[in-house]
């Protein structure tokens, strides 16, 4: 073994361990580490890998269904969808990385969750990139954003996958700290199931694809775990980001499924975070095994790199394969065959310890008992506190802000928050695979399902949407995280499909800070009770803290990826056109918040509340106020009826009621319709009303287009369901008019041209103004 | 129209190749018995036309294509061509074919500098080449693009060329990319050699937005039929 370098106390800080940390290593080693092992626990005990601050609150998620075939804690969630057909789904951050080096940041985020689904078996069908931005107007804001949506087209485009749904959101919380998601669904047929764990011992270890590289080292540690702050402005980090290379991947997915579908390995696992110590020692951990790494053959891309380096390099698109000694060579003939480079660099023991030589029987450089490194991770219940402003901030009502400006111009606020988000999408491509039936930029994405083994069509459908919502979890983020996932659960109705499982991306500021720690309990949950009403379960996620700049938290960001199923693709959404004369009508809740169709709103049931919303953040430059309520019973029913009236062909199309509030969701069918509007929205009460009404986001709506004939029929279907409805208007004209009932005139009245120019134009226009400006 | 019966097209794949499992779907749905051809083969297996399918082979590395035509089946493809025999490059496929020197010109990127994928109005210009059969020059299509380097550029005396010989296929009826004269396919001379960027695979199903593409794909089944019957089966 090699000496034991002195100065490990001071290292280990260096790494990212705590001193009780360190203190612990060297009890569960009855020894002072070395300076790899130190390295090698440094990584495994991150933040990243092992959830230490988030690990006892995700155990109050559900997790369990009848449909659930892998829940959380393997590379990816799989259910079972059915015909023999299973679905891996996962979802992951590239914050920091996507924060330093944009492009590739977010480029590598796509190689990382690729594998991870095909690590299970799964060929990759979809991704999915929930993005959130700094502020468009500013230069560098403008140029993260930029570089992200770039690396995410060059990557997933070459890497043959298409990008089908996502969120594109700007806000000044994500100046500094842009938050990367990205979601990814695999299918396999159920039998093919493969669980990354090495359990035979004398089985071969086969490092497959790219060589190891410098770059990425302490991805995990260096960047992932901890916040920027202004000393550092991301450019002596930046070697800890790797670099993506998609053709490497291409071949790597074509040959790991070959593999796989060969039955020729036992196990296989990606090579992400903390590379090969992570591949080696979860592989022998969850099979209860150990394993022998020879670091003097693993292919390098430098010279001179040390054992450390080599054991937890970040380089990207490498597999982990467990093979029996009797296949190997089958192994590498096929990974030959697709220019994969495969290499056996170790083999699994018996003795559960995870040890490293220099040569197949050279010196030992590192000798740790594998589960160590997972199983004995330290877990802390970080104290957590409300902030000691909270009743006072819940307590303010935005549109009465004395220091927010006088009364707004309707029409104008709802032209600044109408944005196309086709400027992203068209940058992915999201046909290939010909499953895209109901494309990006809509409430929800909805996929042909097919049968893994032969492309036959199942005449069913996968339906997917992502949602996250910062406002609402800043305001509240118990009840905000709730409506983030009934929001997703509605999106999904709008295609006509029922939700399945989920799987969270928490986003969240430093977990030492007790009001943080705070908002990612409470936002759990929130989660909890939301996808307890759907029945809906957890089957994994993805934890990213430190989302911080000079020490200010970004607003708690739960994001969400919804899976659902459509029962029959046949009965999809009609039609986006909406012929004159066609119905708008409000489904919800029963309450204030859709009201009695008669009647002249004359019991005024007190104001909906304003935090929280689009409306009161960026036209009234306010983040306080409390939350409308949340009636989950009622959103979750009115999920099911959109989806059950879509599926009938009652509606030409549905849409939820979201962040902007009902004129902001009217206007989107407008514009996605090609026709004008004349419209009463129900009164909210309280000051403003008008914009109250208009903009305000109280939960569990969705408005739909229908015939004129079917609206009674409809009012009936809610009615029965327990759910209020009431007529709004019909489609027609020119004009985008949108009153209040019982008010005469309309508080928004402009042309349906400049309704579209304006979102059409809205990103396009955000992008070129940097580049003109820098140009000037 | 009805589908000729019994034509066999071959459908390359290039490492980095992604759309050959689509295009394949796509034209065994119509009929057509279909063999995937990996590009270090060097036969073409007696196939009745070859497809030369979007993707990024190897990687798009050095330029888009430039590798690709290296490949031992390029050879295969070269003859074939000459013989008549039906070929057609479809976006990364096209880019190919240029770079092969089986038709003129290149494909820069796009105008915009920004990848496009998005529903795209044709008008077909020429209709005597093997995609022409059963459509008119008067003819409009929608049919998505997906590319980065779909901007076609060539010298003015090719293009002038193109022009009189009625070698352009068909142009966008608003430009996405930059393309001179709207360019969105071309062929050779003798019409046998089509390259084209946007992607018929991808409309041929009204669940999916469009069937304007099987159009496109059923032309080439055709003249892959005629072509056999005129010149004889090609050996294995």
């Amino acid at each position: 073994m090699t000496a034991i370098v002195s100065d490990t106390t001071s290292i280990h800080a260096a790494l990212g361990l705590t001193d009780a940390e360190y203190d612990r290593i060297c009890e569960l080693l009855e020894r002072e580490p070395n300076h790899l092992e130190l390295a090698m626990y440094a990584v495994m005990w991150s933040e990243h890998c092992s959830y230490k601050s988030s690990r006892r609150h995700l155990a109050r998620l559900p997790t369990e269904a009848p449909c659930v075939l892998v829940g959380p804690g393997e590379n990816a969630g799989v259910v079972d969808v059915g015909d023999g057909i299973a679905v891996a789904v996962r979802i992951e951050s590239h914050n920091h990385p996507s924060a330093i080096e944009p492009y590739q940041g977010a480029a590598t985020g796509v190689g990382g969750i690729l594998r991870d689904i095909f690590t299970m078996g799964a060929r990759p069908i979809a991704l999915a990139d929930p993005l959130r931005v700094g502020p468009l107007d500013e230069p560098r804001s403008n140029w993260i954003a930029e570089g992200i949506v770039s690396g995410i087209s060059g990557y997933g485009n070459s890497v043959g996958v298409p990008t089908v749904a996502g969120e594109f959101v700007s806000c000044e919380t994500y100046r500094d700290n842009p938050l990367v998601n990205v979601a990814a669904l695999g299918i396999m047929p159920t039998e093919r199931l493969v669980l990354g764990r090495a359990t035979e011992v004398g089985s071969a270890a086969v490092l497959m694809g790219a060589s190891t590289g410098r770059d990425g080292i302490g991805g995990v540690s260096v960047l992932a775990s901890a916040g920027f702050d202004e000393a550092d402005d991301g450019s002596t980090k930046r070697p800890s980001v790797q670099v993506g290379d998609p053709f490497e991947e291409k071949r790597l997915i074509e040959a790991c499924l070959e593999l796989l579908e060969a039955g020729l390995v036992s196990g296989i696992q990606d090579l992400g975070g903390a590379g090969l110590t992570c591949a080696t020692s979860e592989t022998a951990s969850r099979g209860g095994t150990g394993m022998e790494v020879d670091v003097s053959v693993v292919p390098l891309r430098q010279h001179g790199m040390e054992p450390f380096e080599i054991m937890t390099s970040e380089s990207q698109e490498r597999m982990l394969a467990i093979v029996s000694s009797a296949n190997v060579d089958r192994v590498l003939e096929i990974c030959s065959r697709w220019e994969v480079s495969a290499t056996v660099v170790g083999r699994v023991t018996g003795d559960g310890i995870l040890r490293v030589r220099d040569g197949v029987d050279g010196a030992v450089l590192a000798e740790v008992p594998a589960s160590t490194l997972h199983d004995d991770a330290p877990s802390y219940d970080r104290p957590m506190r409300p902030p000691a402003d909270l009743a006072l901030r819940r307590s303010v009502d935005p549109a009465a802000d004395p220091t927010a400006g006088s009364s707004s111009d309707c029409a104008a606020d709802l032209l600044a928050m109408l944005a196309d988000p086709s400027w992203v999408y068209r940058q992915y491509d999201h046909q290939l695979f010909l499953n895209t039936v109901v494309g990006p930029g809509r409430d929800a994405t909805l996929l042909r399902l097919r049968d893994p083994r032969n492309g036959t069509p199942t005449g069913r459908g996968l339906a997917v949407s992502v949602d996250g919502n910062h406002r609402w979890c800043d305001a509240d983020p118990r009840r905000g995280t709730a409506m983030v996932v009934m929001e997703a659960a509605l999106n999904l109705a709008c295609v006509g499909a029922d939700p399945l499982a989920l799987v969270n991306c928490l986003n969240f500021g430093n977990p030492t800070h007790p009001d943080v720690m705070w908002q990612l309990s409470e936002a759990i949950d929130g989660m909890a009770e939301a996808c307890d009403v759907l029945g809906v379960p957890v089957v994994g996620g993805n934890v990213s803290l430190y989302n911080e700049t000079n020490g200010t938290n970004i607003c708690p960001t739960p994001v969400v990826c919804l899976l659902g199923v459509h029962p029959d693709l046949v009965r999809r959404p009609i039609a986006d056109e909406l012929p004159p004369g066609t119905a708008l009508m409000l489904v919800g809740p029963p309450g204030p918040a859709v009201g009695a169709e008669s009647g002249t709103d004359a019991s005024s049931p007190g104001p909906i509340a304003l935090g929280g919303s689009r409306w009161a953040w960026e036209r009234r430059d306010c983040r306080d106020g409390a939350l409308p309520d949340l009636d989950l019973a009622g959103s979750a029913a009115t999920a099911r009826f959109a989806a059950a009236a879509v599926r009938e062909g009652l509606v030409r199309c549905a849409h939820d009621v979201s962040d902007g509030g009902i004129a902001v969701a009217i206007a989107e069918m407008c514009c996605h319709g090609g026709a004008g509007v004349h419209a009463k929205v129900p009164s909210l009460g309280g000051p403003a009303p008008a914009e109250r009404a208009l903009f305000a986001e109280p939960p569990g709506r969705v408005l739909v287009a229908a015939e004129a004939g079917d609206v009674e029929r409809l009012a009936h279907a809610a009615s029965a369901a327990g759910l209020a409805s009431r007529r709004l208007g019909s489609f027609g004209g020119s004009r985008v008019q949108i009153g209040r009932f019982a008010e005469p005139g309309f508080d928004i009245d402009v042309a349906l041209d400049d309704t579209l120019a304006r979102r059409r134009g809205a990103l396009p226009q955000a992008f070129a103004q940097t580049v003109d400006g820098e140009a000037a | 129209m009805s589908v000729p019966m019994n034509v066999s097209v071959g459908v390359i794949q290039f490492p980095g190749t992604n759309c050959d499992l689509d295009t394949l779907d796509a034209l065994a749905e119509l009929g057509a018995r279909t063999a995937l051809l990996r590009s270090d083969e060097t036969s073409l297996s007696g196939v009745d036309a070859v497809v030369i399918p979007g993707g990024f082979a190897h990687g798009d590395y050095l330029r888009t294509g430039a590798i690709a035509r290296f490949s031992p089946i390029m050879d295969a493809v070269a003859s074939f061509a000459g013989a008549g025999g039906p070929v057609v490059g479809i976006c990364n496929g096209f880019q190919v074919l240029t770079e092969a020197g089986l038709l003129p010109g290149a494909l820069r990127p796009n105008a915009g500098l920004s990848f496009l994928c998005q529903p795209q109005q044709l008008a077909m210009a020429s209709v005597h080449h093997v995609l022409g059969h059963g459509l008119s020059p008067s003819d409009q299509l929608s049919i998505p693009i997906n590319h980065f380097e779909g901007n076609y550029v060539c010298d003015r005396a090719t293009l002038q060329r193109l022009r009189e010989n009625g070698q352009v296929v068909m142009r966008y009826v608003a430009n996405p990319n930059g393309s001179v004269d709207d360019i969105a396919g071309i062929c050779n001379e003798a019409g046998n050699v089509v390259g084209l960027m946007p992607h018929p695979e991808r409309a041929t199903s009204e669940l999916l937005g469009s069937t304007d593409g099987r159009k496109l794909l059923e032309a080439l089944l055709y003249a892959a039929a005629s072509t056999r019957q005129a010149v004889g089966h090609h050996a294995a």
